[in-house]
């Protein structure tokens, strides 16, 4: 037994390896005499909870699977985990620590290249710090894709004796997970990313506005601040809890949460960049953004610059989700198309079923049927083919979804989360759940008591028929995407729509168009 | 309660933005925000009791009413529908020891339908286990 004494083993300690068992996992090692190290999670989730023993792979285990393991008979060996072909054809930047270091030892972070971004943005000055982020062409990974160096130079060029760099990390998009496992797994990078951005703009005062529905991200975040104080100082950084209202994941809106207000939109201009945060000029970015930033600086723009796809560079890191074999986190260059990411990299669906839809960039990014796989991951082709790439996850479908019910998903999220500050979002939504209930039901529509009022002469007076309430669906989507204020009311129609082209017999449209699937 | 109301607004009064940490703990101490923490909240951060009542009906986190049932929070978010959370959802029987509430997303999205239960998340829920879960709360 001396050998399995001094047996080191790894287990993940992220909020979804615990979820799928790690604790107990990792309490069956210890029960057995291994020394657990309690690290970051690689992202393949279908493995977890995922255990490593010198660089060997096993998962996912039960804690009954131990004994298997300790003797060397375990079915679920995968091998070396960096060989394993799901990390071996990753690039990653953002996510190179993940699943080597204990999320919360400054030790190994700064083992493994850690502070040495900032290290050199020091050195640099904010000039050229920013000139460094905006040369790699790092650009917003919230979803609107703004570049990162152009935001930053705003900032830093507005006059103010205090200044804000907030981080974005109301992760509330389905199919996302990547700020979880950058917050959970490795908070220094990200407070380091926060720091040069403060440096760099001139700020002295920094926030990480985290969800409330991520308790392990808050608290490693506060202790990874607590013990990086001393490191970053002048910079000083707070954690700050949301309160369960999606739209604060929009700038302006999180901003009026964070000074203590109603979630509600702000209209633009004037930008956050000169009026953010108390008034102040504001550096807002998402924690991907910021996650890449202290790479950028050590490795330089150009190595950045040189992963990606026409004006998309550097790395994205994907999230598979939704009902996929392969779920988990997939850090690759832009470039890569949503085919080989859905098939080759997610092996289709955790069903076994065809795939019938994958929704990407969360509940207001596009469904796109198998027809659209030849898309390359590229905020400008998904743009063209009238979808986002958000945030960059992908939710999967198998061929038993409903996609009217999707679309009335969809309406029926931005009704219940709309902040209720302009029309189009907060009354179109509800109108929409209610046309696409009418549509679903093939129920149709009579005239109103105001439409047969003697005095509307105009207003017709019978019902109307289906093509005419799908039109009208068409009309409402029109008017919230052009004129609803943010991307909530604004995109929502992604979705609806979407599934309204490319799944028209859902809507009960039979024989107006050939399934587009398959 | 007044004093513990007062604790409460004194710890977070220097910070800038305080009212929302002040809401999260009055929250977590007594279930709920009631007309009178409120009131007292307005006059300890010199607020309009309109306006701290304007952001306590806004976020879903903040509640008027106590409710001492414990709480189940289901994601029912695109990705656990696409892994078959509404089937789970509809076959749950009604529950009135235990409030099963709905979230979008808990962030495990590759390994849902999922829950958080007391700040502990779980994962890959089928009826059985969602039942057991529900089960050890009653």
């Amino acid at each position: 037994m001396t050998a399995q004494e001094t047996l080191g083993v790894r287990i993940s300690d992220d909020a979804l390896a615990i979820a799928c068992g790690a604790d107990d996992v990792a309490a069956a090692f210890a029960r057995a005499g291994c020394t657990v190290e309690r690290v970051s999670s690689w992202g393949m989730h279908w493995l977890e909870p995922l255990a490593e023993i010198d660089g060997m792979g096993f998962g996912p285990l039960e804690p009954d699977d131990i004994a298997a393991v300790l003797a060397g008979t375990s079915p679920k060996a995968i091998g070396r985990i960096e060989d394993h072909p799901f990390i071996a054809r990753q690039q990653r930047f953002t996510f190179a620590r993940a699943g080597k270091t204990r999320p919360l030892s400054l030790d190994d972070y700064a083992a493994t290249g850690g502070w040495q971004g900032l290290e050199k943005a020091r050195l640099l000055g904010p000039e050229a710090t920013i000139a460094e982020v905006t040369q790699s062409g790092l650009r917003g990974r919230g979803g609107a894709g703004f570049p990162a160096g152009i935001k930053w130079t705003t900032v830093a060029r507005a006059g103010a004796a205090q200044k804000y760099v907030v981080c974005n990390a109301d992760e509330g998009d389905s199919a996302t997970f990547a700020d979880r496992m950058v917050m959970e797994g490795d908070p220094f990078m990200l407070i380091e990313g926060m720091a040069i951005a403060a440096l760099a703009v001139g700020a002295t005062r920094g926030y990480v506005y985290i969800r409330s529905e991520y308790p392990h991200a808050i608290a490693k975040m506060q202790a990874a601040i607590r013990a990086s104080a001393h490191l970053v100082q002048p910079f000083v950084l707070e954690v700050r809890v949301g309160a369960g209202a999606y739209v604060c994941g929009e700038e302006t809106s999180l901003l009026n949460s964070l000074e203590g207000k109603r979630g509600e939109v702000r209209a633009k201009p004037p930008l956050p960049a000169l009026e953010g945060l108390f008034g102040k000029p504001t550096v807002v970015n998402n924690v991907l953004t910021l996650a890449a930033v202290p790479w950028i600086l050590a490795n330089g723009a150009q190595a950045y610059a040189d992963v990606g796809f026409g004006r998309s560079r550097g790395t994205m890191p994907v999230q598979l989700a939704g009902n996929v074999r392969h779920g988990g986190l997939f850090e690759v260059g832009f470039g890569i198309t949503l085919g080989e990411l859905v098939n080759e990299i997610g092996g289709g669906t955790a069903s076994g079923r065809p795939v019938r839809a994958v929704q990407v960039g969360g509940p207001l990014g596009a469904y796109h049927p198998p027809a659209d796989f030849h898309l390359p991951f590229d905020y400008e082709a998904f743009a063209a083919a009238d979808g986002l790439i958000g945030h960059a996850g992908l939710t999967v479908f198998d061929d038993s979804a409903d996609m009217s019910a999707q679309a009335r998903f969809a309406m029926s999220f931005c009704a219940a989360e709309s902040c209720g500050k302009c029309t189009p979002c907060r009354i179109g939504s509800t109108r929409g759940v209610e046309l696409i209930d009418r549509i679903r039901a093939r129920s149709g529509r009579g005239a109103d008591r105001v439409e047969t009022l003697p005095q509307m002469h105009n207003a017709r007076k019978g019902p109307r028929s289906l093509a005419e309430e799908i039109t009208l669906l068409e009309d409402l989507c029109e008017t919230m995407k052009f004129g609803s204020l943010c991307a909530l009311g604004g995109f929502t129609p992604y979705p609806v729509l979407s599934a309204l082209k490319h799944w028209p017999q859902d809507f009960g449209a039979a024989g107006q168009a050939q399934e587009a699937a398959e | 309660m007044m004093e513990r109301l007062n604790q409460i607004i004194a710890a977070h009064a220097g910070r800038e933005g305080p009212l929302l940490p002040i809401l999260h703990d009055v929250q977590a101490e007594f279930g709920h925000v009631s007309e009178d923490a409120i009131r007292q909240i307005a006059q300890g951060l010199n607020l309009s009791r309109a306006e701290v009542h304007g952001v306590v009906s806004f976020y879903h986190d903040f509640h008027d009413h106590a409710d001492p049932r414990p709480v189940l929070k289901l994601c029912r978010a695109e990705a656990c529908q696409a892994r078959g959370v509404e089937a789970l959802a509809a076959a749950l029987p009604a529950q009135d020891r235990v409030k099963v509430e709905t979230v979008y997303c808990l962030g495990l999205c590759s390994v849902g339908p999922s829950a958080l239960v007391d700040g502990k998340p779980h994962a890959r829920l089928n009826s059985a286990k969602l039942n057991a879960l529900v089960e050890a709360l009653a």
